[in-house]
C-alpha cells in the first residue's frame, strides 16, 4: 500500500513536470503558441519557428527541468542532513561561491568575448568555495561546523561580489550583473546548458546515493553510524553533490531563490516524512515548479519580463511564511 | 555468540575514561553495567559500537569489532542510544522499519524476511497499536517502545541499550525490561546500562560495576550489589532485600 501510494506521487509529479515542460516549449511571450508556425506553408516562417525552438525554448525548458530538479533535490537532501527544515542548497556556500565567479567573468568585461565564460566561471567559483568549506570544516564535521563554514563562505563571497559591482568601471557591467544575479533562464544557449547539464548529473548521482543514510539520520548520527552508515562519507557525498550540482545551475541562471527550500516542505507529507524517499519527489516537484514560473514570467505582452528568480522568491517568501504559521498552529 | 572484551581503554577530551576492563560472555545473557554517574558505561556501550576509537580488544566470534565492515558490523550489533529521539514525525512502523537499513541490498525494495523482522518488533515492544501514529504525537513511554522495537528490528546477535528506562514511569519501565528479557530469552544477548539498581538485580542474568573506568565487581546481581560495594563504589547505605526476581535495593543515605 505505502509503496504503492510512493509510486503514485512520483508519477503524478514526473506527469507535472512533463505537462509544464512541453508548454516551455510551445508557449511564447504573452501566451502565444508556436504550434501553428512550426507547419506553415511559407518555408520561411517555418524554419524560423524551428530555430526559435530548437535555441531559444529548448534550452530554456531543459534549464527549467534541470535545475528545477537540482533545487528540490539538493534541498530535500540538505534538509535530511542537517535535519534542519530551514537547510537550502545556499547553506554550503557553493552558490555564492558560484555567483561571485560568474559576477568576476562579467567584472572583467570578459563575458561579451564568449558566452561560455559565465558558467565556466561560475563552476570554478563553486569548486573554489566547496574547497575552503572542505578547509574550514575538515573530513567529518559536526553539523553546527558545516553551517557555520558555509554561512562564512557565504558571507565573504557575497561581499566579494558586492565589491565587484561597486568598483565596476562601465555602468553596463553593473547593469549586467545586477540582471544576472536576478537568476532567468532567458537567452541562454543550447552550449550553455550542455556545460552544465554534467556537473548537474554527477551532483545528482552523488546525492541521490546518500538516500537511505538520510534515512538512517532520522535517528541521529550516532544512530546512523550503528546502522552501517559512514558519517563523514555520507557527508562528503551530500555536499560535495549539492555543491556541484547547484553551483552548475547558478552558473548558468542566477540565483533562484526559495525552490529548494520550499518544494521540499511541500513534498515531505506525501512521502511520510522520510528524508530519502523524499529525495526523487522532490527533485520532480521542483521542476515542475520551476518550469510552472517560468511560464508565468513570460505570459505579460508588454514591458520588460519579470525576472525568474525576482517571481519565486515572491512567491515563495509568503508561502514559507503560511507554511511557518501552519507549523505553529499544528504544535502548540 | 561470543563476546570478548579485552584490556580496553579509551578516552574523551583528553581524559582517560576506561583503563582496561575486560569481559567475556555468551548468548544468551542480560547484561546490566551499572556504577556511578562518569563511572564509562556510556563510554564502554559506545565503544563496543565502534562510536569512539579505543585501545584493546573488542572481538565479537572472534572477530574484532572495528574491523569488521561496517554493514556486517551493523547486523550484528544493534544500538539504542540514551534519549534516543526521531528527528522527523514519521508513523511508528517506518520508524521501525529504519532497523532493517543494514539488511537491505542496493536499489532493492525491502523483503518479506523485513516486513517479518519489523511485524515481530513491533509486537514485541508492544507497539502495532501505533503503526500508523505520527511518532512524534506519542507519549514518552509509547515512543520509548517505538524506539526500542526499532533496535530490535535490527535482530542483531548483542543489542547495547543505554540507559533504556531512564525517563519512564514504573509501568513502562517494567514494559521495557520484560521487552528486553524477552529478547534475551530468544538467544541473544542484551547489554544495558541500568540506573535502576532494583530493576537491573530483578531483569539481568549477569551485572558488572563499573567504577572511573575498572571493573569492581562482576557476577550474579547478588554478588555485586552487595552493601560494602554500595558503600564504596556509590556511597551510599542502602537496604537490600528479597532474592532472584524479587531482589530490590532501597538507598537510604550518603556516605560522606
Amino acid at each position: 500500500m505505502q509503496r504503492h501510494s510512493y509510486l503514485l506521487v512520483n508519477l503524478g509529479l514526473a506527469l507535472l513536470a512533463c505537462v509544464f515542460f512541453v508548454a516551455s516549449i510551445y508557449v511564447g511571450r504573452g501566451g502565444e503558441l508556436l504550434v501553428g508556425k512550426l507547419h506553415a506553408i511559407d518555408e520561411t516562417d517555418r524554419s524560423l519557428a524551428w530555430l526559435i525552438l530548437r535555441e531559444v525554448r529548448l534550452p530554456r525548458a531543459l534549464l527549467g527541468l534541470f535545475v528545477g530538479a537540482t533545487l528540490g533535490l539538493t534541498g530535500a537532501a540538505l534538509q535530511g542532513l542537517l535535519r534542519n527544515p530551514l537547510a537550502e542548497p545556499g547553506l554550503i556556500g557553493a552558490s555564492s561561491g558560484a555567483a561571485l565567479g560568474a559576477v568576476l567573468v562579467f567584472y572583467f568585461g570578459l563575458a561579451a568575448g564568449s558566452a561560455m565564460l559565465v558558467p565556466f566561471g561560475g563552476v570554478v567559483g563553486a569548486l573554489l568555495s566547496l574547497g575552503i568549506l572542505y578547509l574550514l570544516a575538515g573530513r567529518n564535521p559536526s553539523i553546527v561546523t558545516l553551517i557555520l563554514a558555509g554561512v562564512a563562505i557565504s558571507a565573504f563571497t557575497s561581499a566579494l561580489t558586492s565589491l565587484a559591482l561597486s568598483l565596476a568601471a562601465s555602468p553596463y557591467a553593473v547593469y549586467e550583473i545586477i540582471f544576472w544575479l536576478l537568476g532567468s533562464f532567458t537567452d541562454r544557449s543550447m552550449d550553455q546548458v550542455r556545460f552544465a547539464a554534467p556537473f548537474m548529473a554527477i551532483g545528482a548521482i552523488l546525492v541521490a546515493s546518500t538516500a537511505r543514510g538520510l534515512d538512517a539520520l532520522t535517528l541521529g548520527e550516532d544512530t546512523a553510524a550503528t546502522l552501517g552508515f559512514n558519517q563523514s562519507s555520507l557527508k562528503a557525498r551530500a555536499v560535495l553533490g549539492t555543491g556541484l550540482a547547484v553551483g552548475a545551475a547558478v552558473s548558468v541562471t542566477g540565483v533562484i531563490g526559495f525552490v529548494g527550500l520550499v518544494v521540499p516542505h511541500l513534498v515531505r507529507p506525501l512521502v511520510g516524512h522520510q528524508p530519502g524517499r523524499l529525495l526523487l519527489p522532490s527533485a520532480l516537484a521542483g521542476a515542475a515548479l520551476l518550469l510552472a514560473a517560468d511560464l508565468l514570467v513570460r505570459l505579460p505582452l508588454d514591458g520588460p519580463e519579470p525576472k525568474l528568480g525576482v517571481v519565486t522568491s515572491l512567491i515563495g517568501a509568503p508561502f514559507f511564511l503560511w507554511l511557518i504559521l501552519r507549523t505553529r498552529r499544528e504544535t502548540p | 555468540m561470543e563476546l570478548r572484551v579485552e584490556n580496553l581503554r579509551a578516552s574523551l577530551g583528553g581524559a582517560r575514561v576506561l583503563r582496561g576492563p575486560s569481559v567475556a560472555a555468551h548468548s544468551p545473557n542480560f547484561i546490566g553495567l551499572v556504577g556511578p554517574n562518569g563511572a564509562g558505561k556510556t563510554t564502554l556501550v559506545r565503544a563496543i559500537a565502534n562510536l569512539i576509537p579505543f585501545e584493546g580488544t573488542i572481538a565479537l566470534d572472534g572477530a574484532a569489532v572495528n574491523v569488521i565492515e561496517a554493514r556486517a558490523r551493523a547486523r550484528k550489533i544493534a544500538y539504542l542510544a540514551q534519549g534516543a529521539e526521531s528527528h522527523w514525525p514519521l508513523t511508528a512502523e517506518r520508524l521501525v522499519a529504519l532497523g532493517r537499513l543494514p539488511h537491505l541490498e542496493p536499489f532493492r525494495a525491502p523483503q518479506p524476511s523485513d516486513e517479518e523482522a519489523i511485524e515481530h518488533a513491533m509486537e514485541l515492544a508492544d507497539v502495532a497499536q501505533f503503526r500508523q501514529r505520527d511518532v512524534l504525537t506519542l507519549s514518552g513511554g509509547e515512543r520509548a517502545r517505538v524506539l526500542l522495537a526499532r533496535a530490535l528490528a535490527v535482530e542483531a546477535e548483542l543489542l547495547l541499550v543505554d540507559e533504556p528506562v531512564a525517563s519512564l514511569d514504573p509501568y513502562h519501565q517494567l514494559g521495557v525490561m520484560e521487552v528486553l528479557r524477552a529478547y534475551v530469552d530468544r538467544g541473544r544477548m542484551v547489554i544495558a546500562v541500568l540506573h535502576d539498581l532494583s530493576l537491573a538485580a530483578r531483569f539481568c542474568d549477569r551485572l558488572i560495576l563499573l567504577d572511573e573506568g575498572v571493573i569492581r565487581a562482576d557476577g550474579v546481581p547478588a554478588q555485586v550489589l552487595t552493601p560494602e560495594n554500595l558503600r564504596s563504589v556509590y556511597r551510599v547505605e542502602a537496604q537490600i532485600g528479597g532474592e532472584g526476581r524479587n531482589f530490590f535495593v532501597q538507598p537510604m543515605k550518603r556516605v560522606e
